[in-house]
This record gives structure tokens, C-alpha cells and sequence, in this order.
């Protein structure tokens, strides 16, 4: 089944330069894995197509249950140069919180996500 | 030595709540207050408001919030760290220690100065030294922008601070210092902390971390169950109780508004976050990915095991330079049709730019309401939705372009479609970019100097 991944993690984001940050947290260390597996650094590219213009890089802080993410060539120069209303990255976090992700019935229902 | 310091957030940036740092020095026990002012273009600011003034050029709020809670801090033997001083740190110094006279507190306190950051009168002799300062993001010659360069200053890290400390100083002021020095250096000099303890240095510089912005560690802004963090109104900013073995309790005052969870202390922690196994600062190289959490009680999270590893050769520089001119002007379209008024507005406004034959190195529409902050990914909006502002800015190394269509606006309001306002505050202004030029430079070129002088 499709799960939104609002449903899976919160998210902070902000900005270096021309590159945007998403640190995108599991709701729940059970969940952390599911992100591990499908949120991977081409599916955030392929989300934000014609908004990160440049590659995208992730870490991964399993101590904090977390993913970071950066994002290159993001926001329009970045910084003063921006033209952009979020010029500093801020909602990037709950626009990658839109993805959805194939999470497989049995175990959606085995973290009550069902 | 002490057994543990309390370290209180008072500013998460030039322009936070003006009460913060009061409310952090009569709402409970601390021992320092530290003060983050400076924004990666702030200093380019101060730099502009000194050719004016020679007499400005630090951050303004800061004497009269001296003058506020000074008398308090002599009285309870609460240290400030800030790095308020900007592009003249001596004339804050000066103003507050004017202010210490004024309140009748001269001989009780001193006031610790670091200076050392600023290498703009230098930039020609690093440069001809091939001390390249190449921008760390693009690999560009500073040369590009030799001529439109406003401010130069190196990042300086706890050290210089810990001095003034350890001189006695009850007020560090400081220019370009990293926000995560000014609550570090207390912990080194409380705990006397070693130059190569990189697992303690990398431990106060997450501490740091999680309290310089604020109330984004305890609340503000936290997405994790928003509805249920209890007044905001009356927010409490962060405390950093800190042991000498490098564990710490992020906590609050008893009795404020806002959260410290596991969730808002994780949303802080990756905030602004590049690779996680090297936060580089000038004291050391944190490992996040080492960073443990534990529940400590309401309102308090501890943070234990951080690794650190030695810090680089590198100091970083942040130089500032005049990067052109742009203006943002905005209508507003209602119901019906709002959304594709508002596209026809643009469309119509673009035209016109296009007959004027005016240059922009870019043109940005957005249709906020509809796709402002996330792009294609919002999907298309409802048919009735009941309004859209039109959004559209211009970017130009020529004034007088950005000038001309700050003028084709309003115009749109009796020439475009029509159920369109919002154009009370009159024509968008004109701005000048001062744009961020992040380098590097070795560390050794850097001497920092320190002065503690009796108020």
C-alpha cells in the first residue's frame, strides 16, 4: 500500500548557500528502517524535479532515527540572491513529507499503519 | 570547578524576541547567557552602517538589553557571551561599558573584547600571498568580485572567548565568532576542558548547536504533534545544563510556555545540517551520528556520548560583496477565476517588460496560495479558490531596470484582469543584493587578539 509520509516522520529543513537541507526524522524507531529502504537520495531527486536543479546527497543518523539530505541547487542562488519566498529552504521539509512510499500490507498492518 | 553550568540562549538571531534574554535572567537560575547576533549577511549591514556612522556598526539591541539586565548580572555573577560587536567591536564595548558607568556598577565588572576576525584591510596582501579565498560552493577566484567586496571576516571559534573568561570578564563581546563558540567557550573554561579533548569540545559545540537558534529547541517551529505544544505566547528559551564530563540536560525555564522532547531537540539537531559525521567549527570536527538522547523528566532531554576528532587547519571566512539590485512586487487576485487572473496578470506584465526591453539576469513569478512554497509538488489548486497573490521578482546588475519595474505594477491594477488589490504600501523598493562569499583560510594567518578592561 501507499503511505504518505507524514504518516512515517517530521522534518526540518534550511539552507547553506544554494542548497537545501531536509532532515526528515522518524515518527517512530520502528519506522526508521521503512526510510532507510525507500526514501532514497534518486526518489527525493525524481520529488523534486524542476525544483532541485542540481544532485541530492543523503546521510543517514540512525542514532537519531534520521535521514539528511542535501539538496543542490535549490533555491534560486540561495541566500540575498534568491528571488524566491522561501529563499532559505524552510517548507522543502513538509514538501518531501508529501512523497508517498510502497510500504508492503503485512508489514504496514504489523506497525499499525493499516 | 564547578559541578555543572547553566548556559541560557537569550537571541536566536539579530531580530529575535527582544524580551528573551530578560525573561532567561529573572526567570530562574543561570550562570551564562549567550547571545548569538550575526546572520551570514549581517555583517556586511554593520559594515554599511559604519561608513555612515563611525560610530555604529555593532548590533544596537544589545546596549539597551545591557542596560536592562547588567545590574542583575553583577548581582548574581551571571556571565555574557555575544557576538554583538559586529564590525566594531570596540564601540560596543565602549557603549556598554558607558552603560555599566551609567548604572552606577563602574569597578564591578570588566569587559572582554575579541577582535582579530576582521581581514578586509588585508585582502590584497592574502591575495597576493596566493591565499586564494576561493568560494567554497562554486570554486570561483575571489577575484570575480574584488571590486564589490563589502566585508571580510574569518570565523573565530571558542579560544579567544575562553581568555576573556578566564581574565575575568563578565561580558565577552565579540564580532565574527561562530554562534557554537559563545556557548562552548564557558564550558572550557569552567570545566578547563583541553585544546585536543575533542570529544568534550565536540560535545559543548552540539550544545551550542541546539540552543543558538532559540526557540527552535524548545518548540518554535517544531512540527512533531504542533498543536500540543502549550504556549507559545509566553515561548521558553533554551538552558544547556552542561557537566565537566560533556553530558548535558537541554531544559527551560519552570513555568514558560513551549517543549524540550526528544522530537524538538532531533528537528534542531539536523537543522541546517551538511554531513553529519563532520560539523566542522574552528574547535573541533563533531560527529552527529555519535549524538545519544534520553528523557530526563518534563522538559528535559540529555545528550551524551558525542565523539569529536581534531579540528581542521582551516578557519572559515565569510566575505560579503555587492551582488546587484532586485524588487519583489506583489497584487492580489480574488474569486472567481482568481488563479487564472493572476496568471493572465503575469502574463501580461512580462509583455510589457519584454516591449521596455528591459535585461534581468532572472524574472521569478509565484502564485502564492497556489505553488509559492512547494513548486508542482502542491498539485493544481481548487477551481473556486478565493484568492492568489501574484508574486514576481526581478533580479538585475542594472539599477535602473529593477527601477523601471517597480513601476509596472500598479499599473496592472486598471490595465490587467480585473478582482484585483493589494496594492496599498505603494511601489516594491528597490533593494541592493549583498550577496555571501564562504572561503577558507588557514589558520595560522589569524591571530585573534583579547583585551579585558574594567568598566
Amino acid at each position: 500500500m501507499q503511505i504518505q509520509l507524514t504518516k512515517l516522520a517530521h522534518a526540518r529543513s534550511g539552507d547553506k548557500g544554494d542548497t537545501a537541507n531536509v532532515g526528515l526524522i522518524a515518527l517512530r524507531d520502528e519506522f526508521y528502517p521503512i526510510l532507510v529502504r525507500e526514501v532514497t537520495a534518486e526518489r527525493v531527486k525524481q520529488h523534486f524535479q524542476g525544483i532541485c536543479k542540481g544532485s541530492v546527497e543523503r546521510f543517514e543518523l540512525a542514532n537519531l532515527g534520521a535521514l539528511n539530505f542535501l539538496l543542490h541547487e535549490s533555491l534560486g542562488g540561495g541566500g540575498t540572491l534568491s528571488l524566491m519566498t522561501d529563499a532559505q529552504g524552510k517548507t522543502f521539509s513538509t514538501a518531501l513529507l508529501r512523497m508517498k512510499i510502497e510500504v508492503a500490507d503485512k508489514e504496514a498492518r504489523s506497525l499499525d499503519l493499516g | 570547578m564547578k559541578n555543572r553550568i547553566r548556559i541560557a540562549a537569550g537571541q536566536g538571531f539579530w531580530g529575535d524576541l527582544l524580551d528573551a534574554p530578560v525573561r532567561q535572567v529573572e526567570g530562574g537560575p543561570i550562570d551564562y547567557l549567550m547571545l548569538d547576533y550575526l546572520a551570514e549577511v549581517t555583517m556586511s549591514i554593520m559594515q554599511k552602517q559604519r561608513s555612515r556612522d563611525p560610530n555604529a556598526g555593532y548590533a544596537k539591541d544589545f546596549v539597551p538589553l545591557m542596560k536592562q539586565i547588567l545590574p542583575a548580572c553583577v548581582e548574581r555573577n551571571i556571565r555574557v557571551t555575544a557576538n554583538a560587536g559586529g564590525v566594531n567591536v570596540e564601540g560596543c564595548a565602549d557603549a556598554v561599558r558607558e552603560i555599566a558607568r551609567e548604572l552606577g556598577l563602574a569597578g564591578r565588572l570588566r569587559v572582554g573584547i575579541v577582535t582579530g576576525d576582521d581581514i578586509m584591510p588585508r585582502l590584497d596582501e592574502l591575495l597576493g600571498r596566493e591565499i586564494e579565498l576561493r568560494n567554497m560552493d562554486t570554486g570561483e577566484s575571489l577575484a570575480t568580485v574584488r571590486d564589490r567586496i563589502q566585508s571580510a571576516n574569518a570565523y573565530l571559534g571558542a579560544w579567544p572567548m575562553v581568555e576573556a573568561l578566564n581574565g575575568g570578564a563578565q561580558v565577552v563581546i565579540t564580532g565574527r565568532a561562530t554562534d557554537t563558540g559563545l556557548t562552548l567557550a564557558p564550558m572550557i573554561h569552567e570545566f578547563g576542558w583541553a585544546p585536543d579533548d575533542w570529544d568534550r569540545l565536540a560535545a559543548g559545540t552540539i550544545a551550542g548547536h541546539i540552543i543558538e537558534c532559540g526557540a527552535q529547541a524548545s518548540g518554535g517551529n517544531c512540527q512533531y504533534d504542533w498543536r500540543s505544544i502549550p504556549d507559545l505566547a509566553d515561548v521558553g528559551f533554551p538552558i544547556a545544563d552542561a557537566a565537566p564530563d560533556g553530558t548535558f540536560v537541554i531544559t527551560k525555564h519552570e513555568g514558560t510556555g513551549g517543549c524540550v522532547t526528544i522530537p524538538s531537540i532531533k528537528e534542531q539537531l539536523v537543522y541546517e545540517m551538511g554531513d553529519p559525521h563532520e560539523y566542522i567549527t574552528p574547535d573541533c570536527v563533531a560527529d552527529f551520528t555519535t549524538i545519544q538522547l534520553e528523557d530526563a523528566g518534563p522538559n528535559r532531554v540529555c545528550v551524551y556520548g558525542v565523539k569529536g576528532r581534531p579540528a581542521t587547519e582551516f578557519l572559515k571566512v565569510s566575505i560579503s560583496y555587492s551582488a546587484g539590485f532586485k524588487a519583489i512586487g506583489t497584487l492580489v487576485y480574488s474569486w472567481p477565476d482568481a488563479y487564472e487572473k493572476a496568471q493572465v496578470g503575469a502574463k501580461i506584465l512580462r509583455a510589457r517588460l519584454d516591449r521596455l526591453g528591459l535585461q534581468f539576469d532572472e524574472v521569478l513569478t509565484e502564485f502564492v496560495g497556489v505553488n509559492a512554497t512547494h513548486g508542482a509538488l502542491a498539485g493544481d489548486p481548487p477551481k473556486d479558490i478565493p484568492e492568489v497573490q501574484l508574486r514576481v521578482g526581478v533580479r538585475s546588475e542594472n539599477r535602473s531596470a529593477v527601477e523601471r519595474f517597480t513601476k509596472e505594477i500598479a499599473p496592472l491594477i486598471l490595465t490587467g484582469p480585473p478582482g484585483v488589490t493589494g496594492f496599498a504600501g505603494g511601489r516594491p523598493k528597490v533593494e541592493e543584493i549583498v550577496a555571501y562569499w564562504p572561503a577558507l583560510i588557514p589558520k595560522e594567518e589569524i591571530r585573534p587578539k583579547v583585551q579585558v578592561i574594567e568598566a
